[in-house]
């Protein structure tokens, strides 16, 4: 192989004529750094970084992972479209969001590094290590591209080091598509400084079903990965994380929802393939029967959702899982349970619409869909989810409101979590979890299966099995008998009462404490997956010394108390969602035809305050960085008009 | 002697339910002359001959004039929506093995709107009773063309007359992976639909009957031709299929003896356009079903779950560097 043309890293480009690795070589100390590896579909870039992640974990760092996914199976190899990876943020501290731009990117060819670039997802001047095989492709084209690509990137004043993986790793394995990954995971254990006996082991675990011979050679890929980065890169860091203090479990959103749904004491899940939602169906399909439940893949997203209402009605509340589209498919079962009050739990996992929209992408844009989407007046709760560990638990909250309430309760996470990975306190299970066993006792004589009572709009449900309970459950309009009504009062009655269990809920709700200051000029708003990004870009501008606060709400339908008093003592407030809103800049839109975000729409209808919003809908998780522009664009435009 | 001892139980344990057992306070509100009356006759019957304790049966529908018959069962009712009584009635079914489940539904709510989930239902072959009234015309909405209508049928829909042929409901569930069980009746010959009611619960799998039923508003001497001409009606007989009165054998001469293994034949007959065979079609007992399948070798109990999560949290654990080293 040629090195000639890759002027600045020739000199490394063969490490044969190396000498062997400095030992002891000083590595800068930093607070954190963000990752990404960036290769075609099906090169392992993903689980060389959820690899890393686990490693610097059982470290003690803080981290948070995402996936870079292209949304079909197998794009172009070579392609901006098919970057395919995982972007990992390690921190001495524990860490609650992505973070901003990336530190340092191994890119496996440099399309896949130019998707990443055009994104905006690289920091100036970040380290690029390079696969540098394609110089010396067969195909003069590609070749060219390389170079050219190459050169552009240095003009750019990014520190690109070319490496010669696949050589590398030919030495090891006959095919270096499989087993670069593992290389690439050695380097970075040596840049990091992490710990080698902590990296082998996370290679025997992620091979652990394969043969002896797989899990040597990756072993031996690793090492040499971690060798040649040591005797070739002059770079080093180390990331200095206290020791891990408490037992902990590190997964993505969507097995933590898994999880959840076994620890609920929920024993049916009925689904429909959908992305980004579907993972977390595999994952409890992979252990719902151990413990005797079952997930029933339907064969569309309405019938899962009325099969979840039969489970439900049968006994035992259920949950249905999808996203957007399958939340728009099922919006009548969701009516028909919130008529009946059969308890369910839906669980929607958000991706960018309206339509087909962005499958793999993030977008907080089903609130609305979800609090509204049913035609009439259909009250149910619904809840968000805001890091994993928020995820495993919400589920186990939302089938006690189901039940209790006897209610619809929409869990809403995204995409964005779907993926993530982070470290949480391994939960300790506790027999309340669990639903109690399905009531089969006789009914008292004369009972009405809708005898809602007036203080709170309850009704006991009678469940199939109980003698004396029988009645006829319908979607009409009915009476205390579940007789069909079409009478005016009997029709409010219903509505009143179903009406009712959202206020009495509402009346258990706290709200959580705001983040900052109890007072200031600006109060940032959210929900769902932003709150770690949000908080973080409200310390930044708090060490700033701006007053900035802000509040995030887990409940959504209803929402807490107090809000209005907290949003009362700032200047300014402002939602911070991962949503569409007009820009204030179109020539087109004025304060008339202007379509807010979401929250900041529910909160100006019901608090008549005059609440802003920032955010948008790129399909990516909003940075910390930007929020904290956002912010301070707003005080500065505040302050002018105070002026 | 142990027989006898348990038909005397089974005997005293009969005269708990009557006829009024499973009539519930509302009386039915169908139009005079409808066919779903004799339906509703004929699941009661059902119940009380087969001693199906009310609070064990569970009637789910759609909507439609059928969809209404639950509430005047003295039983557990689903009225649920359109098209979905197939996909709601699985989800009882699925963790509730005690419950005897029926399903009432239309032409326009099985075979229109709820198509999809008739199709898969077959195939998922649970245990549970269909019984599709299908009087070939949307009645509830006041005269649409189905998709059972007859070509030619003048509608508010299709007032120059339906233009294409109806859906045959037979052929079609016969064409369906894991059939299990097929029949017609008509709603006109009350002993033959008691009878085919009774074969399709006591077949274990999904027992679809087909019932042709008069709408006499809105489709007045639709059946006339073949009510009024015994000839046009074909009685299915098997050894272990229709057992024919003397009464019926007298007026019904056109029979056959149908093997309800045999599927060619099952679906030369359900082909027929101017006869109307009634009695079973298809019947195979072997079918596996799914809510059997998917029954679990064992419940779920507290400490199966505690176990079972605490083995998914090993696999992605972190321990505190002592403890980690103490396990090696």
């Amino acid at each position: 192989m040629t090195t000639e043309g890759t002027q600045v890293f020739a000199e490394i480009a063969d490490p044969m004529d190396r000498v062997p690795p400095k030992a002891g070589r000083p590595a800068e100390v930093i607070e954190e750094h963000i990752v990404e590896i960036v290769s075609d579909s099906g090169e392992g870039a993903q689980r060389c970084g959820q690899s890393l992640a686990s490693i610097a974990a059982r470290m003690g760092m803080g981290i948070w992972t995402v996936e870079i996914i292209p949304a079909e199976i197998q794009p172009p190899h070579r392609s901006i479209a098919g970057a395919s990876g995982n972007r990992v943020r390690m921190a001495a501290k524990p860490v609650t969001n992505i973070g901003d731009e990336a530190d340092l990117v191994v890119a496996f060819n440099e399309q896949v590094l130019l998707s990443r670039l055009r994104a905006g997802e690289v920091k100036p001047g970040a380290t690029i290590l390079m696969e540098n095989a394609w110089e010396n492709d067969l195909n003069p084209s590609i070749a060219t591209a390389y170079v050219k690509v190459c050169a552009e990137v240095r003009e750019a004043g990014y520190n690109l080091i070319e490496v010669p993986m696949e050589k590398e790793c030919q030495k090891y394995v006959p095919d270096p598509r499989k087993g670069k990954n593992m290389f690439v995971l050695g380097m970075l254990c040596a840049i990091y400084s992490l710990d080698a006996e902590k990296a082998r082991a996370q290679v025997r675990y992620i091979f652990a079903k394969k043969d002896q011979r797989i899990i040597n050679a990756n072993i031996e890929l690793l090492d040499a990965g971690r060798a040649w980065a040591e005797a070739n890169l002059d770079i080093a860091y180390t990331i200095p994380a206290p020791p891990v203090a408490e037992e902990q479990v590190v997964m993505n959103g969507n097995a933590a929802l898994a999880l959840g749904t076994v620890a609920s004491g929920m024993e049916v899940c009925a689904m429909y393939p959908i992305t980004p939602a579907t993972s977390a169906s595999h994952y409890l399909s992979s252990i719902f029967e151990k413990v005797g439940c079952v997930v029933h893949q339907a064969e569309d997203e309405i019938s899962a959702c009325a099969f979840a209402i039969g489970a439900s009605y049968a006994g035992k509340c259920a949950v249905t899982i999808t996203s957007g589209p399958g939340l728009s498919l099922k919006q009548e079962a969701i009516g028909l349970a919130v008529m009946s009050e059969i308890p369910l739990v839906v669980i929607d996992v958000q991706r960018g619409g309206p339509s087909t929209g962005l499958p793999t992408k993030v977008e907080q844009g089903d609130l609305m869909s979800a609090m509204f989407g049913t035609h009439g007046d259909a009250p149910k709760v619904i809840m968000a989810v805001s890091s994993i560990e928020d995820c495993f638990h919400s589920v186990i909250t939302a089938r006690k409101i189901a039940e209790t309430f006897n209610m619809v309760v929409v869990i809403l996470s995204d995409a964005a979590l779907a993926t993530a990975q982070q470290p949480y306190k391994r939960p300790k299970f506790r027999a309340d979890w669990l639903a109690p066993p399905v009531n089969q006792s006789a009914v008292p004589e004369h009972a009405h299966p809708y005898d809602w009572d007036e203080r709170t709009g309850i009704a006991t449900r009678f469940i199939p099995g109980q003698p004396n309970g029988m009645h006829c459950l319908t979607g009409l309009a009915h009476d205390r008998d579940s007789h069909v009504a079409y009478d005016p009062q009997i029709n409010e009655e219903g509505l009143l009462n179903r009406s009712r269990k959202l206020a009495a809920f509402q009346k258990t709700l706290r709200l959580e404490p705001v983040h900052g200051g109890d007072e200031g000029e600006l109060l940032l708003l959210g929900w769902g997956s932003t709150r770690g990004a949000i908080q973080e870009a409200v310390d930044r501008l708090r060490a700033e010394g701006h007053k900035v606060s802000s509040l995030h709400l887990k409940f959504l339908q209803p929402m807490a108390s107090g809000i209005d008093k907290v949003m009362k003592r700032f200047d300014r407030v402002m939602t911070i969602e991962n949503n569409w809103n007009d820009p204030v800049s179109d020539p087109l839109i004025d304060e008339n035809n202007r379509r807010y975000s979401h929250l900041a729409m529910l909160l100006r209808s019901r608090w008549l305050v005059d609440v802003d919003c920032w955010g948008n809908a790129r399909g990516q998780p909003l940075k910390p960085g930007a929020i904290h522009d956002a912010a301070l664009a707003k005080l500065v435009q505040a302050r002018g008009e105070e002026q | 002697m142990t027989a006898t001892m348990s038909q005397c139980l089974a005997q005293m344990v009969q005269t708990d339910y009557a006829m009024k057992d499973y009539q519930s306070e509302i009386a039915p509100r169908w139009c005079t002359g409808c066919g779903d009356t004799a339906i509703l006759t004929a699941m009661q019957r059902l119940c009380r001959d087969e001693q199906l304790p009310p609070e064990k049966t569970v009637c789910v529908s759609g909507i439609g004039c059928a969809s209404r018959l639950p509430h005047y069962m003295n039983a557990y009712g689903f009225h649920g929506i359109h098209g979905r009584a197939l996909p709601i009635a699985e989800g009882i079914k699925i963790r509730r093995p005690d419950l005897n489940v029926f399903v009432t539904t239309g032409d326009g709510d099985n075979c229109s709107i709820g198509a999809a989930h008739w199709l898969h239902a077959v195939r998922y072959n649970m245990n549970m009773v269909v019984m599709l009234h299908d009087n070939q015309v949307y009645g509830l909405t006041k005269k649409q063309a189905s998709p059972t209508s007859p070509k030619g049928l003048s509608t508010n829909t299709t007032p120059g007359g339906a233009m294409l042929n109806p859906l045959n409901p037979l052929t079609v569930t016969l064409g369906i992976s894991n059939v299990s069980f097929v029949a017609q009746c008509v709603d006109w010959i009350p002993d033959l639909l008691y009878e085919t009611l009774q074969m399709a619960y006591r077949h274990k799998g999904f027992s679809f009957i087909r019932i042709l039923q008069r709408c006499p508003n809105f489709m007045d001497h639709h059946f006339d031709n073949w009510m009024q001409d015994p000839a046009r009606t074909r009685l299915l007989t098997h050894s272990n299929g229709l057992r024919l009165k003397p009464e019926i054998s007298r007026v019904y001469k056109n029979q056959e003896t149908h093997d309800p293994r045999d599927m060619p034949r099952a679906l030369a007959l359900a082909a027929l356009s101017d006869e109307v065979p009634v009695g079973v079609l298809y019947r195979n007992p072997d079918v596996p079903c799914y809510d059997e399948l998917r029954a679990g070798e064992r419940p779920s109990t507290p400490a199966l779950v505690e176990t079972v999560l605490n083995e998914e949290f090993d696999k992605v654990g972190i321990w505190p560097a002592e403890s980690e080293q103490a396990e090696r």
